[in-house]
This record gives C-alpha cells, structure tokens and sequence, in this order.
C-alpha cells in the first residue's frame, strides 16, 4: 500500500544530508515535484541566495546548482577551492558555516571529509545540502539516479539492476544501492576482488531482504538486466598497473557486451567515464548517462524549491 | 575455595562496607571496565574474571571499595557490556541497583575509526547511533561509518 504524498511544505527549512534521513515517500515527493520542473523557468526563487561551498573541486555539481538556482531567478556565489576559503587560514568549518549563513538563503557544500555536510547542518539554522562528503554520500546524484531511473523504465521496482565497476569506494553507487532498498529490485554487483561493495553495504541489503549476487565476471550477470550502472574505476586504486590495465578492460562496456546482456538495457554512469562505456554507444537508445547529467539540473530545480519552502 | 553442597561455585571476598559491586560483565571485558574507571583507587579492588554464570555461561565481576560511578562511566561500561547490573553500596546495604539503559546516542566516548571522518577534528564531540545492542554495532552520526563492538576504541 502507498502512503499518502507528504505535503511538499514538509520539506521547508530541511537538509539534504544523507538519504538516511529520508523516508520511500519522501523520495517519491522528490521525484514526482521534479515533473514539474522539465523546461520550468519562472523566477520562483528571485532574491534567494545560495552559498556554495566546495572545499573540493567539481564540475557537474556545482555549475547544476548553479543552472537549476539562475534558471529560478535566484542568485549563486561562493567559492570551488578550499584555498580560497578561511579554512586555508586554520578557520574551522563551523566557522566557516556560522559567517557565511548571514550571506545566503540555503547552503551547498562538498568536502573531502566525511561527516562534514552533517556538522555544517549542525552550525546552522539554514538548510544545507550536500553535494559530496569524502566517500560517504552525494544525495542529490542519488535523486537524479533515482529520477533517470523512473524516467527510463517507468518504475521503480521489479528491476534488475547491475552495478560495476568500482563497488568499493563509489559514493554514488553505495548511495544509489541503499536507496534502491526501499523499492523491490533484484541487485547484481559485479567487480574486481579488490574493489567489492563493503561488508556494511552487504549487511543492509541482507536485513532489507533483497536479492542481490556477488560476482567478477560481468557475463555473469542475468541476460534481461533492464539497467546497468557503471563507475570508473580509478588507476590509483591499483598498486600494480599491470593489474588496472586487466580490471579496466574487463568492465568496458561495449556494444558487443549489451547485445550479450539483452539489447533493451538503460546505460547509467555518474560521469565524467574514462574508457567504462565506449562512445559508440552514445547514440544507443538505452545510453542514459547524458540524461542523467540533463536530469541533474531539474532534480536540483526540485531540491532548491523544496527546501527554500518556494510554492510553484 | 568451594562451598560444600552448594550448586555453583562461590569465591569468597570480604563484604564491601562502601563501594560498587559491579556484575554480569561479559567475560574478558573486566580489565577495560578498570581501565574505564581508572586506576587511582584508595580501597580494595576485587576482579573475578570468566566465572561460571547460569545467565551468561561465563561473566566478570568487579567490587571496588569506597567508589561510586559517575553517569559518564557507566555509560561507557555499558558499551564494553551492556548488561551490566550496578550496586552502590553503603554501610554494608545495597542502597541502589541499577542496569544502563541501553543509550540510542552515544556521545562523547568513542573515537570514530575512520581516520577521514569529520568528527576526528578538533572541537567535534563524537556521536554514535546505536544499530544494534548484542552484539553492539554503531554508526558514525558524522560519516555514516558502522563499527563493531571489536573495533570500537573509547575515547
């Protein structure tokens, strides 16, 4: 049984720290307010204010809060390199946070230690979002992830979704795969050794009860997979080169491997992709990973409104 | 050191007048419960270590003498043991007998493992939730990390 939508007013004045802190009927409020924003460009949020915060760099994040904040009418500023902030001067991060939220309306920030979205929301009376705290979580990738998902196969639950690659340190995928415990999914999880998903990831998906495999061998997964989700896998995780150069060509994914797997399969990757997926496949119907870059900007509409408590 | 015809072993130590009886230890945890507690004790320390217990198979037991618990400490022996029963003892009467609530938070007491974890910098207070009880596992409020009750390290 579905429980009923919850107001959207209920999201005002919330963080976006973890996916923990949401509940399967408050992801799908996300998800369904999202809709609305496809193309949306009313001023919504004019004279609002959002700090960013990157004491790490990235790209596609920040410059689609950015988009998804200036296509609302409201405005951006802050930093991308931790240099540039007081933190390079001993300043500590709740500090940081306590000067910065007489600036801004709501706050975004990306650190390279884990926890630190969480003390920053705790420094605050602002909703902050976190947009990446070290290896932990990246809740916003999890909702456009989520959103692509819906979008592309028209549901949530009763699929059958590979992940590969780097299982072990991606953020994105033990994000997405937690998550993917509220909704009935068989699970496959496919990776070298050395980089398989952590036991405590495991474990959750025990207690929840999904069906999930194990495996290194990507052929091994089911024939009729409806999604396959991919990572890079990162040559500094590899002592040996010799060993990435073995991992990395064992996980590409090329048109000969999806007509292997079933050719209706969707195609996910957080980008940016190395040589994961080949560009032969970019104009592949079930190639995704650009729609969910596209997808980041309106899921980012959703969240700014949301938590800014902006009526539509 | 056995009594005759009684069903289970019995040590004999002398009755406290003043102190703390501290039981149900989970056995081999007796030694960190001291190191909790500190060692700059005036009165009589006992330690019974692995004895024989209908509850629990095999438990510790401490009595120290003219020393009582701060809530702080009990606290952190609840998360060593977490069915450890307290008696205060006063004039040779338990006066008080109390088991920890088992805590939802656990502040302050437990250092995060995770060498990247916000929470090892400075000025942040550590902060667990509790997942599970027996065996106890916790998660990091700050980075989300889950520990065993092996691996956990008291502050």
């Amino acid at each position: 049984m579905t429980a009923p939508a919850p107001d959207t007013d209920s999201f005002a004045g919330r963080d976006l720290i973890s996916m923990r802190d949401y509940k399967r009927d408050e992801l799908l409020a996300f998800l369904d307010e999202a809709t609305f924003y496809e193309g949306y460009q009313e001023p919504l949020l004019k004279g609002k204010v959002l700090a960013s915060l990157f004491f790490e760099p990235s790209t596609r994040t920040q410059l689609s809060f950015a988009s998804a904040m200036q296509r609302l009418g409201g405005s951006t500023l802050g930093f991308s390199d931790a240099k540039l902030s007081s933190m390079a001067k001993g300043e500590s991060l709740s500090d940081t946070i306590r000067v910065v939220e007489s600036y801004c309306d709501i706050i975004l920030i990306r650190h390279p230690r884990e926890g630190a979205a969480r003390l920053a929301s705790e420094s605050t009376s602002l909703p902050v979002i976190n947009a990446g705290d070290g290896t932990n979580q990246h809740p916003s990738q999890t909702l456009l992830d989520l959103y692509t998902v819906r979008q592309t196969r028209g549901r949530l639950d009763n699929l059958k979704i590979a992940f590969i690659g780097d299982l072990k340190y991606s953020r994105t995928v033990h994000s997405l795969i937690e998550t993917l415990t509220h909704f009935d999914n068989e699970i496959f999880l496919v990776s070298p050794q050395s980089l398989r998903t952590p036991p405590e990831f495991i474990e959750e998906l025990d207690a929840r009860g999904t069906v999930y495999t194990e495996d290194e061998d990507f052929f091994s997964i089911a024939s009729d997979v409806d999604i396959i989700y991919t990572t890079r896998i990162q040559q500094e995780r590899f002592p040996d080169p010799i060993e990435y150069e073995k991992v990395k060509n064992a996980y590409r994914i090329d048109r000969e491997a999806i007509e292997r797997v079933g050719a209706d399969v969707t195609l996910m990757h957080p980008l940016p992709r190395l040589n994961e997926i080949s560009t032969d496949l970019d104009d592949y119907p079930g190639a995704a990973y650009f729609d969910q870059a596209k997808n980041g900007v309106t899921v980012r509409k959703a969240i700014l409104s949301l938590l800014l408590g902006a009526s539509r | 050191m056995t009594e005759k015809g009684a069903a289970e072993p019995l040590i004999r130590v002398s009755a406290l007048s003043e102190g703390t009886v501290i039981d149900h230890l989970v056995a081999g945890t007796a030694l960190k419960v001291l190191d909790i507690l500190g060692i700059e004790f005036e009165g009589a320390v006992t330690i019974g270590m692995n004895l024989e217990s209908r509850k629990m198979g095999q438990k510790d037991i401490i009595k120290i003498e003219h020393r009582e618990v701060s809530p702080n400490e009990v606290a952190k022996i609840a998360v060593v043991s977490p069915r450890a029963s307290f008696s205060i003892i006063r004039d040779f009467k338990v006066v008080e007998k109390f088991s920890p609530t088992p805590p939802k938070l656990i502040e302050g007491l437990i250092w995060c493992k995770n060498p990247s974890c916000i929470s090892r910098e400075d000025r942040v207070k550590s902060k667990f939730v509790v997942v599970r009880m027996d065996p106890l596992q916790i998660r990091c409020h700050y980075c989300e990390r889950s520990q065993r009750k092996e691996e956990i390290e008291l502050l």
